[in-house]
């Protein structure tokens, strides 16, 4: 159990440094010169400035050095400067936008993890029944569509109105801005901003958890302990709920742990759709103004987010399941 | 003369690769006549199940209308439609008409000229995405599976590492270091979207690998490219294609995205840039519901249909999904 462990920590590390490795080469092996790839398009671009960048960003020096560099850097959060804020520190930057991020994404992340569930168990124990074609189809309608676009023609129906839907929630952003809201009210505000993207990210990723649900309870219910469970007598509601779903459960939480850890970057079109000031907002910004070294940390940021997240699951599982645990 | 069938043992797939090179006319038969008649009725027997499947044939008659539209977009509508400048434009923001089926955009451009057009970037991508993500995937699985030992590990940390990496700020991060551009787009999609055919194909490859023909094989002295092309490939093609099909629905959809958050070729029409421009120019707040309809309801359904023909290909060809 305890080498399991080890062996799962080492290899959260060593994904870690991969990750490490790789944003690291991206600007220093890419073809064209980094220095002048930063400058692109800015008014400072003259070969006197990319020197001068060049020395800022140490890229005159040894790879393996700049390596070092870099890594001490990182651990010291040291992200260099976001070019689109005017200098200001990337770790700065992203430390302001991620709470938004966790409100919106972590709360419907959540609420939709546990209607999916819900509707899974149902189909699977129904299997075959209108409720669960029903929901099949949903599901495979919902992944079809860009989750944008779905966000899209919520925003226009319920925020700009459209034919029969009144405009009866707020366009966009975070608060309502200059109106100085204070306690309650500025909490019922943020809120009221939330609603749209809040039910968009919810119903947009219902469907993963449904199917999953679904699938493993089918799984389980054809195993030999279940019959037994009937052969005794207990009662159908008892054989569902006390021993087909705890087991089902299991493949899911995998999946909802690893959906918190897809919580920084899962939302990035949504919330640029409805101007959401969080960490996805905040990538299409940088995007847009080619701001690399935010680009960098923000990529740092999700990335390392899944990897802590799917070592959690590890965790977790060897606690929940004993097979793992005896292996 | 009647071939017999050769099968593998027990669960093998249906033989069904067509990828090796264009068999000879046969007139006197030789052996490699006699394996491509095998795999002729293979396929065929792949097609009787497979017409049998009602949600895989749906598929197939979007993904046939689709391919249509894309084939024929210069005849189904006039190029110059999607040229601002050109006379035949009308008034911008127009509502649907009967000049106009779809409306206009801000520019004045028919909307259903767009879609139309749209549909060959998006299917293009979407096809050469997947055929670089499978080519890897493949590579990567076969290698890993067949070989094993220290390559193995090598590779399938490679493919641990990929699966791990959250696939959109990767594309993201690649797409805006290497600028924008359709062959950008096409290169990113499929870099980061092979590692679950790599796994599955792994999979197949270290069940076949250990049956007793390809033991038979390699106990005659066949070499190693002999065992992969001629006893390992067909047995896992299959499965890569049925894979493939359900690839193509993501690349689309990564493309759609990808395009939507301004990393896509600003020169073509695709259907995520059509809904880039829509959005930027506020068609949302503004209420042009008929400039954002289209595009996205041909994405919806595009991927749906890749979606249902490769659920109905896996029912058939997936050993595992068969047992059941």
């Amino acid at each position: 159990m305890r080498g399991y462990l080890l062996g799962k920590v080492l290899q959260a590390l060593l994904t870690l440094v991969f990750v490490l490795v790789f944003n690291f080469l991206l600007f220093r092996v890419m073809p064209g010169d980094p220095a002048a790839l930063l400058l692109r398009g800015s008014a400072a671009f003259n070969p006197e400035t990319v020197e001068q960048v060049r020395e800022d960003l140490g890229l005159d020096q040894s790879l393996p050095r700049q390596f070092l560099t870099y890594l001490g850097d990182t651990a010291t959060l040291n992200f260099g400067e976001s070019f689109f804020l005017r200098g200001a520190p990337v770790s700065g930057v992203i430390g302001d936008k991620i709470w938004p991020t966790v409100l919106l994404v972590g709360t419907s992340t959540i609420a939709s993890a546990v209607i999916g569930l819900i509707i899974g168990i149902y189909g699977g124990w129904k299997r075959g029944s209108a409720f669960d074609v029903g929901s099949l189809g949903f599901t495979l309608f919902v992944y079809a569509m860009p989750e944008f676009w779905f966000g899209i023609l919520v925003l226009m129906a319920f925020a700009g109105g459209v034919g029969i839907f009144p405009s009866i929630f707020p366009t966009g952003g975070y608060e309502t801005p200059a109106a100085g809201l204070t306690g309650l009210r500025h909490i019922v505000d943020v809120l009221n901003h939330m609603v749209l993207p809040f039910f968009v990210l919810t119903v947009a990723f219902l469907g993963e958890y449904a199917i999953i649900m679904r699938n493993s309870l089918i799984d389980i219910l054809g195993d030999d302990f279940i019959q037994t469970a009937r052969a005794k007598g207990v009662r159908e509601k008892q054989i569902l709920w006390r021993h087909a779903v705890p087991n089902a459960l299991l493949p899911t939480m995998t999946l909802t742990l690893l959906s918190i850890g897809f919580v920084f970057g899962g939302a990035i079109t949504i919330e640029f759709v409805f101007s959401w000031p969080g960490l996805g907002w905040l990538t299409v910004q940088a995007i847009d103004a080619k701001d690399f070294p935010l680009l960098q940390g923000l990529f740092l940021l999700f990335s390392a987010a899944v990897i802590v997240a799917s070592l959690l699951a590890d965790i977790l599982y060897m606690y929940l399941d004993p097979r793992v645990r005896a292996a | 003369m009647r071939v017999p069938e050769h099968r593998g043992p027990a669960g093998d797939a249906p033989v069904l690769v067509a990828e090796e090179e264009v068999p000879p006319p046969p007139p006197p038969k030789g052996p490699r006549a006699i394996v491509w008649a095998r795999r002729r009725r293979a396929l065929q027997r792949v097609w009787r199940v497979y017409r049998k499947n009602t949600m895989g044939m749906w598929g197939l008659y979007i993904l046939a209308f689709f391919g249509a539209v894309a084939v024929f977009a210069p005849l189904i509508a006039a190029g110059e439609g999607l040229d601002p400048t050109c006379p035949c434009t009308g008034t911008p923001y127009d509502a649907p008409s009967l000049r106009f089926p779809f409306g206009t955009d801000n520019l004045g451009r028919s909307v259903l000229t767009l879609t139309i057009w749209g549909s060959r970037i998006s299917l293009m991508v979407g096809f050469f995405a997947t055929l670089i993500s499978m080519l890897i995937g493949s590579v990567v699985g076969i290698l890993a599976g067949y070989f094993g030992r220290w390559s193995e590990s090598v590779l399938m940390r490679l493919t641990d590492w990929f699966l791990v990496i959250p696939f959109l700020p990767l594309a993201i991060v690649l797409a805006s270091v290497l600028g924008r551009s359709l062959l950008v787009i096409i290169m990113v999609i499929g870099v980061t979207s092979w590692p679950s055919t790599a796994r599955i194909v792994r999979a197949q490859v270290l069940s076949v690998k250990t049956r007793p023909y390809v033991e038979r094989a390699r106990a005659l002295g066949a070499s190693h490219l002999h065992l992969v092309t001629r006893h390992i490939l067909p047995n896992v093609g299959p499965l890569i294609f049925a894979n493939t099909v359900l690839t193509v629905a993501i690349a689309i959809l990564s493309e759609t995205t990808l395009s939507f958050l301004g990393l896509g070729d600003p020169l073509s029409i695709s259907w995520g840039t059509i809904l880039e421009f829509a959005f930027g120019a506020g068609a949302a707040g503004g209420g042009q519901w008929w400039w954002l309809m289209p595009p996205g309801l041909a994405i919806v359904f595009v991927v749906l249909a890749f979606t249902m023909c490769g659920f109905a290909l896996d029912e058939i060809l997936n050993p595992k999904l068969r047992q059941r």
